[in-house]
């Protein structure tokens, strides 16, 4: 009785659509608490702490959302980090504390974005280089770039555009409003697009994708410019919170490595043509959630890294284990 | 003349070469509307170019194509199938972790600004799905890959269909089927008849081609040999003019009885997920062919055999001894090699020289540190131009990188992987698939040759004048089991029978049914 | 080979020698042009004593290389080797604790863990069949955490001048050379083993095998789980060496092997090594982090600021790499 109900349920939820990433969610996020009640303050269902879960994981999950789309075409893309950085001193240089230059800087830092993703996106298609090399090359380019010309906080944000970081819409900062708006696009152009249909068709099987006549190279290079402007605004944000933007704050954040690690753990293989946002989303809320665990119990920051670490690998082992063929 | 009579697609006088052979002489044949038309043939014979030249993905040396009426060529699939003629692939040409209907219509998603239109999708989805009479089947956001083999072949039907196709070619269809699921595409193909639509049929099943054609036309060796109508005629007039002729390749001469030794494999009752019942003996000396359609459990019982797929169940002894083989390696240690049909996804090294793919599994059988010996092995130190001698590998030098060597050669070295090896017991899928004719004559010599020397061998074909010319004895695969056994110097006709369910198996070895 | 059959005539003899210049890895020349330019702006780094110490400075990466190249050449990526140097520095002078006595089981005690590290990654990728981009990545947060934990998060103790005498300590008075590094030697003998345990022992043609085609690897007998794990065994042996080298070098610093994992993985690639396994060489990839550490030099020494080194670096893996696959594919 009890295995055909259960079984019964896991195939009501499979019709649903919800990664199955969001029972690994919702068994973190109750273990959370438990230990939290147990072994921390037991605050962990407070609004505050919820509230600044989320913000926390506002511009990790920004850039997620981009890195899933080129992970759903069977791309990745190692450069976002400096992505993140090139943006957050571009945009406080170019600002340097005038509210009147906040729409240049703006319109200054997408520009740039889309070419760096454009460039990827170039690099991979037409020259036929491994996305890896490519992106960690583009990376290293931009990092290069950045370290020369700035070495340190450089510029300043203007009041008005922390709102961005510090702001509240009533009880609801603005940047959680933009990372739920960012997920919302994303998600929305990756299942109800033609574009989204494509991107997962070529990440399935390029070969197919060719048989139905489609541009691959376009759909692929589209994905890396969407990519490229997601960590443009987690830039944004980042620099809004910091007031100032430095060359450091995009690999200090590890934003290329965890993104990747976000978006597997949501369930997008590394192989392409499956997964989307929402599992991604579910992939930094489990980050967030530990980490604001790992807090209220008072756990050394040093750990929480050591523990991440551990996590990320045992979350992909839950997909990968039973799979029969070699893996490199 | 009313439409019915016109043939909506006609092929007139095609002839296609590739380099060393002529795949298509001179071919001609009228495809009618409303009509399941069955080409048959043996595999070599020239279906499946001659379904290649007519969507234009291979363009022909001669000939022409005419489609309602009008002379065409097509320079890509896509073009033939905007035109309206599609095919299917016996692999599908699908989406796994996309919805039916994302399937059916991807590409050509109904959309506005970009946005596709979900509900149209479906709607349309599930309106193509109807006219085949497959809309309760299973649900169009159902993903693909929840679906079963059939269901993705109906799939792949409504992805036809909804290009609104008149002529539809199927390639082999039902060799993945299940009798159930046979069944399911008879009906569907019927729908697909009221539509008007002109459906060519490539099988090897003759039940099928009988239940569901109207007319068979027959290929032999890239010749047209005739077309007939079903109604009129019968299995055995079939295979008469698919086979029926003297065997013009050469073929080394079969085992004497003096040649042939103690038992060296044997198999009681193997089963697995994909093979039931296995009862096999392995002689010393003797060539032991295989035959079956694809889908018969051929490869499987290969693989079985040599621990890719393990039987569960049963026994299995080689040279007497009652052993497990649970892996690759186990099968090497115990003398055993394996020469796979899939030679560029399991057989070669591509980027790898001729000497280290002809020392690879000779150098499994050392420890991980020992010191190799550059051509060959200690006591042998020239064995790989030994073996490159002995199989007569073409190649300007054993540096050589495999990927530029001709499939011919490619198989000498594997061949010479498992001579290395000093194996004994050796099991060959579809050795010389994909080779010139020239080449084939040199591996038959060095398989017979194999067997002279005392090796086992066990030769799976679908060649059926390989099998007949090779095999010391044969067994013929049917549904996952050994069907039945022939001696030497079956026809082929005795062996298509067994081989397509067609006839039962005979008093030699019916294990089953 | 004259016992196989030759399908044309014998080539001339120039034939055979533009052949046989096309055979040798262009990473060779690279390097040899990055020399003699090095050498033209400072002649002393041409003198022995000049070049010994720049290869003394270069050991560490070179070695890491020639690990990283086991694992690039079976299909993976090991992303750990950066945070086990840092751990290394950090995990010696912790262990060390400033007694001098303490150095020899300290450094048995980390190639140790070199072993046990490589072969938990080895074991995630093998038999849970995570990709090893994200099984090392994990890795470097895990070992990273580790070593930020146990330090404290900021570099505490010394490491002993007994410790540091192989990355920064030379054999003084000696003929010819006048003083030799210990570096260098250990450079040697890891470059000559890697090489060796590669180019001549069965394992390097199975690593191969592995890489250029699982399947076939697994159907010809090759034990392919084992032949995986050891390749990552070897490479995280490996970055324990480079760190006890690098430790020598630059002392205790919580930053020593930040960035290290990806400048291996592209000198590895300049070395002609193709990502995603069946192809590469040991002192080609070993070159390759030569001729990288010789361009910085020479950017160095040209004036560029230092920060540019690293735009340089990404240009010129991306150039190497589609000048590979374009060519490659021009000649398919």
């Amino acid at each position: 009785m009890t295995t055909v109900s259960l079984s019964n349920m896991q195939q009501r939820i499979r019709a649903s659509q919800i990664p199955p990433v969001y029972a690994i969610l919702v068994v973190v996020f109750v273990g959370a608490i438990i230990i939290d009640a147990i072994f921390g303050r037991g605050q962990m269902l407070s609004g505050p702490i919820l509230t600044n879960m989320v913000v926390r994981s506002v511009a990790l999950g920004i850039v997620a959302v981009g890195q899933t789309y080129v992970m759903i075409g069977a791309s990745i893309d190692l450069s976002v980090a400096f992505m993140i950085s090139v943006t957050a001193v571009l945009a406080s240089f170019v600002m340097q504390g005038d509210p009147n230059k906040v729409l240049i800087a703006v319109v200054i830092v997408f520009l740039v974005g889309i070419l760096i993703g454009l460039v990827n996106g170039l690099i991979i298609t037409k020259l036929k280089v491994n996305p890896f090399i490519a992106t960690l090359g583009v990376g290293l380019l931009l990092k290069g770039f950045l370290n020369a010309s700035f070495t340190n906080f450089v510029g300043a944000v203007p009041a008005s555009f922390q709102t961005l970081g510090y702001g509240e819409i009533g009880p609801i900062p603005v940047s959680i409003l933009m990372l739920l708006g960012v997920a919302l696009i994303g998600g929305f152009i990756l299942q109800r697009t033609r574009y989204g249909a494509h991107l997962y068709g070529v990440g399935g099987s390029e070969e197919v994708a060719r048989l139905s006549g489609l541009r691959t190279d376009r759909v692929l290079i589209m994905a890396h410019i969407i990519c490229a402007i997601t960590a443009v605004i987690s830039g944004l944000f980042i620099v809004s919170r910091l007031r100032s933007g430095a060359p450091w704050v995009g690999p200090d954040g590890l934003y290329d490595l965890e993104s990747i690690a976000a978006v597997v753990v949501g369930g997008t293989a590394l192989s392409g043509g499956k997964g989307g946002v929402a599992g991604t989303i579910a992939g930094v809320l489990i980050f967030a959630i530990l980490d604001t665990m790992f807090n209220q119990i008072g756990m050394d920051a040093f750990l929480k890294q050591f523990l991440r670490g551990a996590i990320i690998i045992l979350a992909v082992a839950s997909y990968t284990y039973r799979y029969k063929g070699e893996v490199a | 003349m009313t439409t019915a009579e016109q043939p909506i697609l006609e092929v007139r006088g095609i002839t296609k070469r590739f380099p060393g052979v002529v795949a298509l002489n001179n071919v001609s044949a009228q495809f009618m509307p409303g009509e399941v038309h069955a080409v048959v043939g043996e595999n070599g014979a020239g279906k499946s170019t001659l379904m290649k030249v007519m969507v234009g993905a291979y363009r022909p040396d001669g000939g022409e194509i005419i489609f309602r009426g009008e002379k065409v060529a097509f320079a890509h699939p896509k073009e033939a199938q905007e035109a309206g003629i599609s095919i299917i692939y016996q692999e599908f040409n699908l989406l796994p972790d996309r919805t039916v209907a994302q399937n059916v219509f991807f590409g050509r998603e109904p959309s506005r600004y970009g946005l596709v239109n979900q509900r149209e999708l479906n709607q349309k989805t599930v309106e193509v799905l109807r006219e085949l009479g497959a809309e309760n089947m299973f649900q169009p956001t159902a993903p693909l890959h929840t679906l079963s083999v059939a269901e993705q072949q109906i799939v792949e039907i409504a992805k036809a269909i909804a290009f609104d196709s008149k002529v539809l070619i199927m390639d082999e269809p039902t060799a993945a089927l299940s009798m159930t699921e046979v069944q399911l595409l008879t009906d569907l193909i019927d729908k697909l008849l009221e539509r008007n639509l002109a459906i060519v049929f490539i099988s090897h099943r003759f039940r099928e081609v009988f239940d569901l054609s109207q007319k068979i036309s027959v290929l032999k060796d890239g010749q047209y040999i005739g077309t007939l109508k079903t109604a009129e005629t019968d299995a055995n007039e079939v295979i008469e003019m698919m086979v029926g002729r003297p065997l013009d390749s050469y073929f080394p001469g079969l085992a004497t009885p003096e040649e042939i030794g103690a038992v060296k494999v044997s198999v009681r009752n193997g089963s697995n997920d994909f093979l039931k019942n296995i009862n096999l003996d392995l002689c010393a000396g003797e060539i032991v062919g295989v035959s079956g359609l694809q889908g018969s459990g051929r490869t499987e019982l290969a693989q079985a055999l040599f621990g890719v797929e393990p039987f569960h169940e049963g026994t299995v002894a080689i040279n007497g001894k009652a052993l497990q083989v649970n892996s690759p390696t186990i099968a090497i240690r115990n003398k055993m090699g394996f020469v796979t049909e899939d030679r560029k996804a399991e057989g070669i090294f591509p980027n790898q020289p001729i000497r280290d793919n002809i020392l690879l599994t000779v150098r499994t059988l050392q420890a991980l540190v020992k010191r190799i010996s550059r051509d060959g092995v200690t006591g042998q130190p020239n064995l790989v131009s030994d073996l490159s001698h002995q199989v007569d590998v073409r190649a300007s030098s054993s540096d050589q990188e495999v990927q530029y060597l001709s499939g011919g050669n490619q198989q000498k070295v594997v061949l010479a992987k498992w001579l290395a090896s000093t194996a004994e017991i050796f099991i060959f899928d579809e050795p010389t698939r994909g080779i010139d004719v020239e080449a084939k004559a040199a591996i038959h010599e060095m398989i017979r040759e194999l067997a002279r020397r005392g090796a086992a061998i066990l030769m799976i074909s679908s060649e059926l004048p390989e099998i007949i010319g090779m095999s010391d004895r044969i067994i013929v695969m049917w549904d996952g089991t050994i069907y039945g056994e022939l001696p030497s110097g079956a026809t082929e006709s005795e062996i298509m029978k067994l081989a397509t369910g067609h006839s039962n198996g005979n008093a030699n070895g019916s294990n089953s049914e | 080979m004259s016992e196989l059959t030759t399908t044309n005539n014998g080539p001339s003899t120039w034939q055979r020698f533009a052949a046989r210049a096309r055979s040798v890895n262009p990473i060779y020349v690279i390097m040899i042009l990055l020399l003699l330019g090095v050498g033209y702006l400072n002649p002393r780094f041409l003198e022995v004593n000049g070049f010994l110490a720049f290869l003394r400075r270069a050991a560490p990466i070179m070695i890491l290389t020639a690990g990283q190249l086991y694992v690039l050449v079976s299909g993976g990526f090991d992303l750990s080797v950066g945070s086990i140097v840092t751990l290394v520095v950090i995990g010696g002078a912790l262990m060390i604790d400033n007694d001098p006595a303490n150095t020899w089981w300290v450094i048995l005690v980390l190639l140790a863990g070199g072993v046990v590290v490589g072969l938990v990654n080895g074991f995630i990728v093998a038999y849970l069949k995570v990709p090893s981009l994200i099984a090392t990545l994990g890795m470097l947060l895990v070992l990273r955490g580790a070593g930020l934990y146990w330090s404290g998060g900021a570099p505490r103790g010394y490491l002993t001048d007994n410790f540091r005498i192989f990355g920064r300590g030379n054999i003084e008075n000696l003929p010819l050379v006048d003083k030799f590094p210990y570096a260098v030697i250990v450079l040697a003998i890891v470059g000559i083993l890697a090489t060796y345990l590669f180019h001549r022992m069965v394992y390097g043609r199975q690593l191969l095998a592995l890489g250029d085609n699982p399947r076939a690897a697994k159907l010809s007998g090759v034990r392919t789980n084992r032949v995986r794990i050891l390749a990552f065994v070897i490479s995280a042996v490996s970055a324990v060496i480079a760190g006890i080298l690098l430790g020598g070098f630059s002392g205790v610093n919580i930053e020593a092997g930040t960035g290290l994992e990806l400048q291996a993985i592209s000198a590895a690639v300049l070395g002609g090594a193709v990502l995603l396994g069946g192809s590469g060489s040991v002192p080609a990839a070993m070159a390759g982090a030569l001729a990288l550490e010789l361009l910085f030099a020479l950017l160095n020494l040209l004036g560029l600021p230092k920060p540019l080194r690293d735009a340089v670096q990404g240009l010129i893996i991306i150039s190497a790499v589609a000048y590979a696959a374009l060519g490659t594919r021009r000649s398919k």
